[in-house]
């Protein structure tokens, strides 16, 4: 198991390594000169400053050197200035990131409430009606996009029903219920595409556990069937859905790109977006950096919880 | 059985050996096919994606009037006989646009997932047939684009090319790559263990000859499968790209920047979010029904499942 583990938080570090380079790569390719963007419009023909802020950035130098400095710079934590505020780009992504990682649990907390009973009642009726329901269900959620589930929302509780708030963000911090309130739309459009993916991973796994001898022994010993799936196969069937859980994470903080754009919600998505938007590049790449490393750990944990729930991997 | 996993049907005596071969080819296709259809919803599916492609072929012959020019009726009129989805905050009709927008997306999707397709294929035959440094950096490379959320990273790939539909769709391209080069580095490396790929090196056949002809053909069944998954994928990023202001650039028809365009007018014009949002839904679960489909025919493990 040490071993394992070893190895694969040795692999960790190695596709950390080529993110880091990619993420350098496409902030070298955005359009624009950086040194213009930080001098100012005003300031353009000002042929010395702009040699300044060359050198100061390092733009002089060779683009190896360039990614050497910044690699550098980035494991002390030093992200660059952002072009829009000014401020260290690391600030401003650490005064977001709570934003997204709310978002994101939110939308797992509700897409689990969701995917699990209705995973549950497809598997233990196969074909039957509840069963159809939830394979519409699920088909549905894959295929509908997160954007226009958000507008169709907003429309129906925010316009039409008046029940909840079209868009905003209020911290926990500032009461249970109004946050609550503000995250339950947002959540329920990022998360219906995982609740889907769930739904059909639990059911066909459920599925395959019920169909195993020792849940025949534990229905023969006169179990009655919500002791024998609730304790018996679903432990088991839950295996794989832990996986899929971790893999679905990326899917979760790539889609809050939109969906913090559509609700108003000052995360990590909407400044990607507004970074984009602004030329901002030393920020975009920290966005785009910090949520690859969320994915690349989501998906280290999974791989270790998934380890240590499997013993073939974990004495293997 | 042939390499695809599908059930050769026996031909009846015809007198030419060509017309022998094109029957069997017939009936293999038929048995595909009723295989494919059986899988609950796959009949839906094809027909919606052969409607769709029908749609952005023949735009120009089946939409009532022009995508960009100023219809009459003025700005968000709601739906009625003469524009039976109403026009938009330009007064361009919207069931024109959105036959237009087919057309954007069926694009974006093919030409995406073929780039993604012709890389991965590529990188993972490669990868799984040398294994050693080349699988190992490849796979890293496979890995290290894999760990991008999808979106972000079209994001950030699509603000460097410019906006536009070309450089969207090299986008997606790029960030699917991993996913063929995962899929067919896993077949390559069961496939070239097998004895006809042995004999075919033991009697000298050059390292491109053994991939393309021998292993190549062996591993083409899931990656049909995955291609028409990841065409449905790929709509919905051009889709959100277009949204988020990427993608093709206006005043052409997409269904991302029409609903871009569209959700500021709600409480007006409903209709201007729900035409394209419903556009996409359907083409989208209609490429997951296909996919589906095409998983149960092409996997004989499947193949009762299927049935059920």
């Amino acid at each position: 198991m040490t071993e394992y583990v070893l190895r694969r938080i040795a692999y960790f570090v190695a596709v950390l390594f080529v993110v880091t380079l990619v993420t350098f790569s496409v902030a070298l390719l955005l359009p624009g000169d950086p040194a213009l963007a930080y001098i100012g419009e005003a300031n353009m023909r000002d042929k010395t400053m702009y040699e300044t802020m060359r050198k100061e950035l390092g733009l002089d130098q060779a683009i190896p050197v360039q990614y050497a400095k910044w690699l550098g710079r980035a494991l002390r934590g030093d992200l660059g200035r952002s072009i829009r505020t000014r401020e260290p780009a690391l600030e401003g992504l650490l005064a977001r990131f709570p934003v997204t990682l709310h978002l994101t649990a939110m939308a797992m907390v509700v897409a689990l409430l969701i995917a699990v009973p209705v995973g549950i009642l497809s598997a233990v009726r196969p074909n039957s009606n509840a069963d159809r329901a939830g394979t519409v269900l699920a088909m549905s959620g894959v295929a509908v996009p997160d954007f226009w589930l958000g507008i169709m929302l907003i429309y129906a509780f925010s316009v039409w029903l008046k029940v909840l708030p079209p868009s905003g963000y209020v911290p926990l911090s500032q009461g249970l219920w109004p946050s609550l309130l503000s995250m339950v739309l947002p959540a329920l459009s990022l998360g219906m595409a995982f609740s889907a993916l769930v739904m059909r991973q639990l059911r066909s796994s459920l599925i395959e556990v019920l169909q195993q001898e020792y849940v025949l022994a534990a229905r023969a010993k006169g179990l009655p069937e919500s002791r024998v799936v609730g304790r018996h196969a679903l432990k088991n069937a839950l295996i794989p859905v832990v996986t899929v859980v971790g893999l679905q994470t990326g899917r979760l903080f790539g889609g809050a790109v939109v969906v913090e754009t559509i609700f108003a919600l000052p995360g990590l998505g909407r400044l990607a977006a507004d970074s984009i938007f602004f030329r901002d590049f030393p920020m975009l790449q920290g966005v785009v950096l910090i949520l690859a490393l969320a994915v690349l750990l989501a998906n280290l944990l999974t791989d270790l919880l998934y380890a240590f729930l499997d013993p073939r991997i974990r004495y293997g | 059985m042939d390499s695809l996993g599908r059930i050769a049907v026996h031909p009846r005596p015809t007198t030419t050996a060509a017309g022998r071969r094109d029957l069997t080819r017939s009936r293999r296709l038929s048995a595909f096919l009723t295989r494919t259809l059986r899988t609950r919803g796959a009949g839906f599916g094809l027909v919606v994606v052969a409607v769709v492609l029908l749609l952005a072929l023949g735009a120009d012959l089946i939409a009532p009037y022009s995508p960009y020019e100023r219809q009459q009726t003025g700005v968000l009129a709601a739906p009625s006989p003469v524009h039976w989805l109403g026009t938009d905050q330009l007064a361009r009709d919207v069931l024109s646009r959105i036959i237009y927008g087919t057309r954007t997306s069926v694009q974006a999707g093919v030409v995406s997932v073929g780039f993604a397709l012709i890389a991965g294929v590529f990188m993972g035959l490669l990868a799984g047939y040398y294994r050693g440094w080349v699988d190992e950096v490849l796979m890293l490379l496979a890995d290290a684009l894999w760990s991008f959320p999808t979106l972000v990273l079209a994001l950030a790939i699509a603000a460097s090319l410019g906006p536009g539909l070309t450089n969207a769709m090299l986008a997606i391209g790029i960030v699917f790559t991993p996913v063929f080069t995962r899929l067919v580095r896993g077949q390559t490396l069961s496939v070239r263990e097998r004895d006809f790929v042995m004999a075919a090196r033991a009697i000298g056949a050059r390292p491109g000859r053994v991939m393309l002809r021998h292993i190549w053909p062996n591993v083409t069944a899931p990656i049909i499968v995955q291609a028409s998954l990841l065409v449905a994928s790929a709509i919905v990023v051009e889709a959100a790209l277009s949204f988020l202001g990427l993608g093709i650039e206006p005043p052409a028809p997409s269904w991302g920047s029409m609903l871009k365009g569209g959700y500021q007018y709600m409480q007006q014009a409903l209709w201007l979010s729900v035409a394209p949002g419903v556009a996409i839904f359907v083409t989208v679960l209609a490429f997951n029904l296909l996919g589906d489909g095409l998983r149960q025919a092409l996997d004989p493990r499947l193949w009762r499942q299927g049935e059920s």
